[in-house]
This record gives C-alpha cells, structure tokens and sequence, in this order.
C-alpha cells in the first residue's frame, strides 16, 4: 500500500488529478512520452496489473470519464474499476485536438481503444513465447492472459510486461474485439465522477487552491474598446494587502480572499475612454447584409436553380430566417489558478483545448513551450467555449506580475459580458415545388462571420488589454454546413455571404451554425410542404434515400403517434412538428417530433412533448448518452424559446440570469430518447446533433397549432405576439 | 438575537467573532465584515467548497444551504445574519460512502452533467423532503424553480426528487 500512496501523492504533486476510481497509478510522472503515436503515451499498466489511461480530451460533464474507461476495458479485458483517467494534461497526455465538435468519443475513444487493442496484442505475444502457446489460443481476460483451452496457465499483464512499457507505436491493425462479444461497451455503467459531484468531494477548478495564493478580479472596461485613461487606487487602502496590477489597459486587483477582491475591484476608480464601437443587438440583422464582405462561396451547386424557379411560376417561395448572437451561459463564471514562475508556469484550467492554448500561454508568458503546462479541472458545464481560456490568462499575467499563485473567478457579469459569443446567423431561402408538390429546386443563403484560416485559438481578453502580441481574427467552428436539404432535390444551391466581422467576439457553441441552418432548411422544408397540403413528415419520407435517415424519422413519427394530414391542424391550439438532421452530412443521424401549443393570447408557447430518435452508429454508454441528447434538446429549447444577448453600441447589456434568461423546471417537456445502436457502425459524437433538429421541430408545431411561421428566434412571447399581430 | 450579538451603541473594543454551527460541529467566524456573504465564509475560510457561486444574487440556486433545515442563498445571506444558526451543506449531508438519501437518489439517477447546479439542487431537494415526504411532480418543479441548470439535466434532477420520495417517477 505504502509504494501505491507515494505514486499516487507524487502524481498529486505534480498536479495531476486522477478522477473517479483511486487506483494505485503506474507513472513515472516526469519522464512520460505523449507522442501520439505511441502506447505508451496513451496507457500504462501497473505491476498489480491496474491500469492508467492518459487521455488528451476532457470530461466536461458529457461522460467521457465512463466512456473511455469502457473502450479501453473492452479491448483490455478488464473491469473499468481497474482503469484510471488522466485528462489533458497537456505533460501527461498525448494531444488528441481540443475535445469540442462532439469528437471525444469518436475520435480521442477511438484512438485509445487502437492503443488497447495494440496493447492487448502485444501482451498476447508476450505470453505465447512464455507459455509456448500459439497466440490464436490466448485471450486476454480478467487482467490475464488465459489459453483459450481452460489450461489454467494464467500470466498477470502487470508480470508480462514488466516496468519497460511497450515500447510500441500504435498499430492500425490491431485487431479490435468483435462487437458481438462486448462485455462492457453499450453498458448503461454509473459515471465515476457522480458520486463526487452529488456529495460535493468533487474537486472543480473553482475549488483548487495553492500555497501563498492571491484571488484576482479584472476590472473590464465600461464599453467594448475602451482604453484606460487614469486609475485612482487610494481606496485600496482599506483593504489590508490589496493591491492594483495595472498592464496598459489590463486592470485588476489582488487580494488574500475573493471577497477581498471583489470589494478591492469595486474601489477602484477607474477613467475609461469613450467607445461605441458596437452596432447594438437591433442592428446585426440589417448591418450582416450590408456587410462588409471578404468572400462568397458556393458550397453545393446542383442543377439548375435558376431555371427550375423560373419554370415554377407561381409556385415559388421566399423566406428569411435569423439566429442570434447567443452566450454559452455556463452556470459557474469561468475559473482558472495559475502559478507562474520565473523559468516555468502552471495552469490548472477548465478549457477544452489544453494542448491546443499552450503555445499562446508560452507565448503570453514568454516562456518555452515545454516549461508551460496546462492540468485540466473541472468547470462549470461547457459547450463551446466559453470564459475558462480568457480566465486562464487573466490568473496567468496576473500570477506573472506578481510572483505568487493566482486564481481568478468571474463574476456573473463578466461571464454573461464578456465570453466568447455564438455568432449570428441569417439565411435566406427560396424554393419551388412541380404540380404534384415535388420540390424542383432549392436555394439557400447564408450570411456568416468568416473565421480566420489558420488562427489557431480565439483571441483572448487579457493579453489584447495588455497590448501583447496575439494572432487576430475569428473563431467560429465550422458554421455553415447543413444548408442543403437532405431530400434529394434535383437544382439545389447553397451560398454564403462572408462577413469579415461578428458583432461580439464569436468561438464556437454547441453545433457550432447547424442549429440556425438546420432551424431554416427543416421550417423551409415543411413551409414548401404547407402550400402544397402535403404532409411534411411523409414528404421528408418520400425524399430521403438514406436508410438510416429513413429509419430515424420513421422511428420519432412512430413514437410521437403522428397522423398524416398537412399543417396547419385543423382543430388549432395544439400541434406537432418534426425535423431531421444528417449531421454534418456525415455523422449522427437525428428525427425530432414535438408536441407544442400557443397561448396567442400571452404569445407563450409551451413545449408538451419531445421525440427523439438518435442514430450515433456504435452506442458506448447508453446511460450518459441518453443524458447527453436530453441536455442538448432541453438547452436548444432554451436558445430557441428565450436567448439572445442584448447589447448597445457599448456594452452587453444581458449580464445576469434576469436580462439572460434560460429555461428552468416549469417549462421542462416530457423528453423520450429513442437510441438506434449500430454496434457494427463507428462510433460517432452525442453531444451534438441532437440539438440541431429542434428549433424547426418546435417552429414546425407552432406552425401546425396556429398557422404561424415564426422565423426569427428566440420565439419570446413578445415576438409571437408580434407576429400573430402581424399576420392578422 | 443571538447571545453573542453586540448590544447596540456599545461598541466593544473587538469585535466578537461569529459563532454558528456548520455540518454539526461548532465554528468561530471573523466578524470583522461581517456582512461578508455567508457563500465565502463558506468556501474560503472554512474550505467547504461544495457550495458554489453561480450568481451572487439570488438568481441561480446554486449556493444553496439549509439554514436551521431551511434553504437559503448563501450569497445572499451575510455571516451576520448566519449567527447563532446550525448551517448544512452538501459536505455535511452524506459522504460517498454514507449518502444522504437525497444523493443516494442522484446517484442512482445519474442526475447531474457538470454537476455544477448539483450542491443546489440536492440541498433543496432535501428541504423539499423534509417538509413534503411524499411531493407531487408539480411540488417538485416548485421547489426547484428558483434553480438554474445550463446542463440540461433538469429530468433526471426531478426524477432522483421522486426516488428519493419513492415516488413514481416520471
Ligand atoms: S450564487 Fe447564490 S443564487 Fe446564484
Ligand atoms: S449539471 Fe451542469 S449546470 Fe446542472
């Protein structure tokens, strides 16, 4: 027990943190390969024959923890209670890309379980030559190697491999277990880290502390690009050992408690330069088309749009549709602790692109890359990203200035102020339909914010206020796919106006842009289907060729109880509506079917009942992803419903839960998860595509319960009045 | 109220500390500023950081404690305001090993993302509980509505509510 102690406290001191099951851990800390090539980068095994996985993506609360676990387990032959986790940290693991794009699973899982498989073929051989046993009549099992035979000649895979690791680099062709032999993958297994959360042993990066560590607050300017002109630090004084740190436009203060600090931030008194640089959240509609714009880009092109409109006569359709600027919201303000020292700096943060921040934190700090480390904690729920980065940096200049550890919390305001916003989205569609209601030809355009080639990270708050040197330009993920509709129409074109700004400083949220583009495609799809009276589930049936899109629309419909007949319901109050997404055109596959009803005397729409059939191909946990695609419906229901970030032309002005509001218990529908496993289909993300189908399923219902089109979210009880006004 | 509290216009030449008990065991808190809210007495001074700072006012639930078994926001309530009263937080419920039946419930619901709302949620819950032993589904959503989570996890919370009740759930 003692040597099992003295490991697992040397990781501690070296800031690692094991999650979940403590397992004595095999690792010689320092001199660790994370070569992505390597196994040994990615597993180790103790003499005990435990097991630590080293992981460079992050559980943000999406089950990665568990999931992994069961995909190194499967190959391994091992319960996941012998398996512990260490997650991006960028000395310990291998860079496996930011954990973002719904790609923990199906990208960081799937290289671990090529580095299992590698491994268990290795131990394999191992044990053939000791036990002179042909390999093909071995199996690994229960932590051993066991001859198939029952011959009870068992060697512990801690014995066989001995202290020297593999030594191997991962084998493509490895060959991986037999889905129809798992143990383990598709268990509805508990998330390790649950019991830690619900009795709050939980360590979050907010909960992290050092020696000697100072609490930091920034003071953001009063308006979008303002410079300080003068700072009067005199009422400091009240505060025993509080002091100002003042680098060019970066302000803050220091203190020996939060709360030090936060009243430290509220006397000083700053002299901020005029700015209204910002357009005000009114305008971004009109100013997007107005540019201005440094590219167009045709992204599909079909047919013949142009003549297939112009043949249709009378039977085309226009129509605009609007996403906007919306915030990540987490529910903690971002958090990070940072200790800077002069030859080497550490940064534990709840960012999800450890390894893909640490060249700008070597930067930020001048330092090599090698002395900069980033130890991943736990924040507050993340989806996309959201302030960690920009808090990060706050606590690492200010950790820098002063020569001390340094950890930094946001308050509510900065975080709803100052993140990294979703971009806004407009689109505008046309389409035409034969006699028979066929849609002949389509067209959809877009106008997005263009992100920056090659930019490896958004740009972050701290060093822009402190005049350091940091590559400009946009972040956004890939926001303009999904704007074809997947039904096989003949002419199809999709365009995009690139807008060489965004209103506020964009990054990527949750799916990132397909939940606008699907949100129009799906209420322009069924918008066509209304003025032919078809019924649009049934037109989406006739127009898929994809048997597993058919087979997730059929499957909602079914469990919705939908009846064909065209939209608008005849008996108005309640109605339904479905939608469909391709993810990415090559991912997930996703059907939503709602119930919905609107109150046209309040403008309130409420959401009775949620359908979603979900097509991931290979399910690894059906549990937490079940929660993952309920997380995703139930926070796209709150974009569509309730959020847009409020801004004038010099702040954001929705800085609290009043001015930003998110949907709570009351407004919760009943949500049924229907999974389609594929278990001889790779495994693909789960966090994700669920959200993109259910801003058109909701618009779909309102539509049927009430004739009206809502086009523009969020669908506020304000803006249905207005449109109920409008169209009557 | 309390026995400790100064009398009025007589101002001792130091302040007495605050006295409160926190998880069972008697503590001494600096009352120095003492309208300090309660939430960083909490978490710094006494190292029970389970409670969390979601908003500091009021708006979000999650530095919700039980404050003589009532719910209260801890950034809302200053350790002044704490004297004298037996405060409870998610540390003092249950242990992984021993849960509260309330986190037993959460646990076996997987009722939690981030988990970040999780404190607040779960000592609501047990406030809720120990009033209502039997609530509806709507005394549920009731009880919570001052409660924000951006996860999503709002049914699994609210079936672990009527688990921990032996409820049917929903
Ligand atoms: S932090 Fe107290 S209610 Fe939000
Ligand atoms: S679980 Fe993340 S906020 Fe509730």
């Amino acid at each position: 027990m003692t040597t099992a102690l003295s490991r697992r406290d040397l990781l501690k001191a070296a800031g690692a943190l094991v999650v979940g099951f403590t397992l004595p851990v095999p690792v010689l800390a320092n001199a660790r390969s994370v070569a992505a090539d390597q196994v040994d980068s990615f597993l180790a095994i103790a003499p005990d024959g435990s097991v630590t996985i080293y992981c460079g993506k992050v559980d943000l609360g999406q089950g990665l923890r568990i999931a992994i676990r069961q995909m190194a387990a499967e190959e391994l032959g091992l319960g996941v209670e012998r398996i512990a986790l260490i997650e991006g940290d960028t000395d310990l693991t291998p860079d496996q890309g930011p954990t973002a794009g719904s790609t923990g699973v199906a990208k960081g899982g799937v290289q671990i379980r090529q580095a299992a498989a590698t491994a268990r073929q290795a131990l394999i051989r191992l044990a053939a030559q000791r036990l002179e046993i042909a390999e093909g009549e071995l199996d690994l099992m229960d932590g051993e190697v066991r001859p198939l035979s029952g011959d009870n000649r068992a060697l512990g895979i801690g014995d066989l491999l001995g202290e020297g690791g593999f030594g191997l680099a991962l084998d493509p062709a490895a060959p991986l277990r037999r889905p129809s032999t798992y143990k383990v993958v598709g268990q509805p297994l508990p998330r390790p880290d649950v019991p830690a959360k619900v009795t709050g042993r939980h360590v979050y990066v907010h909960d992290f502390t050092l020696p000697g560590m100072l609490h930091g607050r920034v003071i953001r300017p009063n308006a979008v690009g303002a410079t300080l002109l003068s700072v009067d630090e005199t009422g400091l004084k009240a505060i025993k050992g509080a002091r100002m740190i003042r680098i060019r436009d970066f302000l803050a203060v220091l203190a020996d408690s939060e709360w030090n600090a936060i009243r430290a931030a509220a006397l000083l008194k700053p002299v901020w330069s005029e700015a209204a640089t910002l357009s005000g959240h009114e305008r971004v509609r009109d100013a997007m088309k107005a540019g201005p714009f440094v590219a167009e880009e045709t992204l599909v092109a079909k047919g013949d749009v142009d003549k297939a409109l112009a043949e249709a006569g009378d039977r085309v359709h226009r129509a605009e549709y609007y996403w906007p600027v919306q915030s990540h919201a987490s529910l903690g303000p971002s958090c990070a602790v940072a200790d800077v020292r002069s030859d080497s700096a550490t940064i534990w943060t709840a960012s999800q692109a450890t390894h893909r921040f640490r060249p700008a934190f070597a930067r930020l700090l001048g330092l090599p890359e090698d002395k900069v480390r980033l130890v991943y904690l736990d924040g507050s729920g993340c989806y996309g990203m959201n302030g960690h980065d920009d808090a990060a940096a706050d606590a690492a200049l200010l950790s820098k200035a002063v020569g001390k550890p340094v950890r930094v919390q946001w308050s509510r305001e900065d975080e709803l102020g100052w993140d990294p916003k979703g971009p806004p989205q407009l689109l505008a569609l046309e389409g035409c339909r034969d006699e028979n209601g066929l849609i002949t030809g389509w067209r959809t355009e877009m106008w997005l914010p263009k992100a920056t080639a090659g930019l490896p990270n958004v740009p972050l708050l701290a060093p822009q206020a402190a005049g350091l040197p940091q590559p400009p330009g946009l972040i956004t993920g890939l926001i303009a796919q999904n704007g074809d509709p997947p039904y096989g129409v003949p002419a199809q074109e999709v365009k995009v106006h690139w807008l060489a700004d965004a209103p506020l400083r964009p990054s990527n949220i949750r799916a990132p842009g397909k939940i606008a583009n699907v949100f129009a495609v799906e209420s322009f799809f069924d918008e066509l289907c209304a003025g032919a009276q078809l019924d649009p589930l049934v037109a989406r049936l006739q127009g898929l060729r994809d048997l597993r899109g058919l087979t997730v629309v059929t499957r909602a419909a079914a469990r919705l109880g939908w009846k064909p007949r065209p939209s608008p319901n005849p008996e108005p109050g309640i109605g339904r509506g479905a939608a469909y997404v391709h993810y990415k055109r090559s991912e997930t596959y996703v059907a939503i079917a709602m119930e919905a009803e609107l109150d046209k005397e309040s403008g309130r729409i409420r959401v009775r009942r949620v359908v979603c059939s979900h097509d991931c191909g290979l399910v690894i946990n059906p549990d937490a992803l079940r929660l993952q695609i309920e997380g995703a419906i139930i926070q796209t229901l709150s974009r569509t419903l309730l959020e847009e970030v409020t801004f004038d032309s010099h702040r954001v002005t929705a800085t609290d839960w009043t001015s930003y509001p998110i949907l709570g218990f009351a407004d919760i529908p009943e949500i049924e998860v229907d999974l389609v496993d594929r278990p001889d289909q790779p495994p693909m993300g789960g966090g994700e595509a669920a959200a993109t189908p259910v801003p058109a399923a909701l618009a779909n219902a309102v539509f049927d319960a009430s004739g009206l089109r809502l086009r523009t979210v969020p669908f506020t009880p304000e803006r249905v009045k207005a449109a109920i006004m409008e169209s009557s | 109220m309390t026995a400790t509290a100064p009398k009025q216009g007589k101002a001792p030449p130091k302040t007495p500390d605050i006295r409160l008990s926190v998880n069972g065991k008697p503590r001494t808190l600096s009352a120095a500023s003492s309208k300090r809210p309660l939430l960083h007495a909490l978490r710094d001074e006494l190292g029970l950081t389970a409670t969390k700072y979601g908003c500091g006012k009021g708006q979000c639930g999650a530095c919700t404690v039980l404050a003589d078994g009532q719910p209260v926001r801890a950034c809302l309530m200053t350790v002044a305001e704490a004297a004298g009263k037996s405060i409870t937080t998610l540390e003092g419920l249950g242990t992984p090993k021993a849960p509260h039946a309330v986190q037993a419930a959460f646990i076996a619901e997987q009722a939690s993302q981030c988990g970040y709302c999780t404190s607040g949620m779960v000592m609501e819950t047990a406030a809720l509980l120990a009033t209502t032993p039997e609530p509806s589904l709507e005394d549920a959503k009731q009880a919570l509505s001052g409660h924000l989570c951006r996860c999503g996890s709002h049914r699994r919370i609210l079936r672990a509510v009527m688990r921990a009740s032996g409820r049917p759930q929903p």
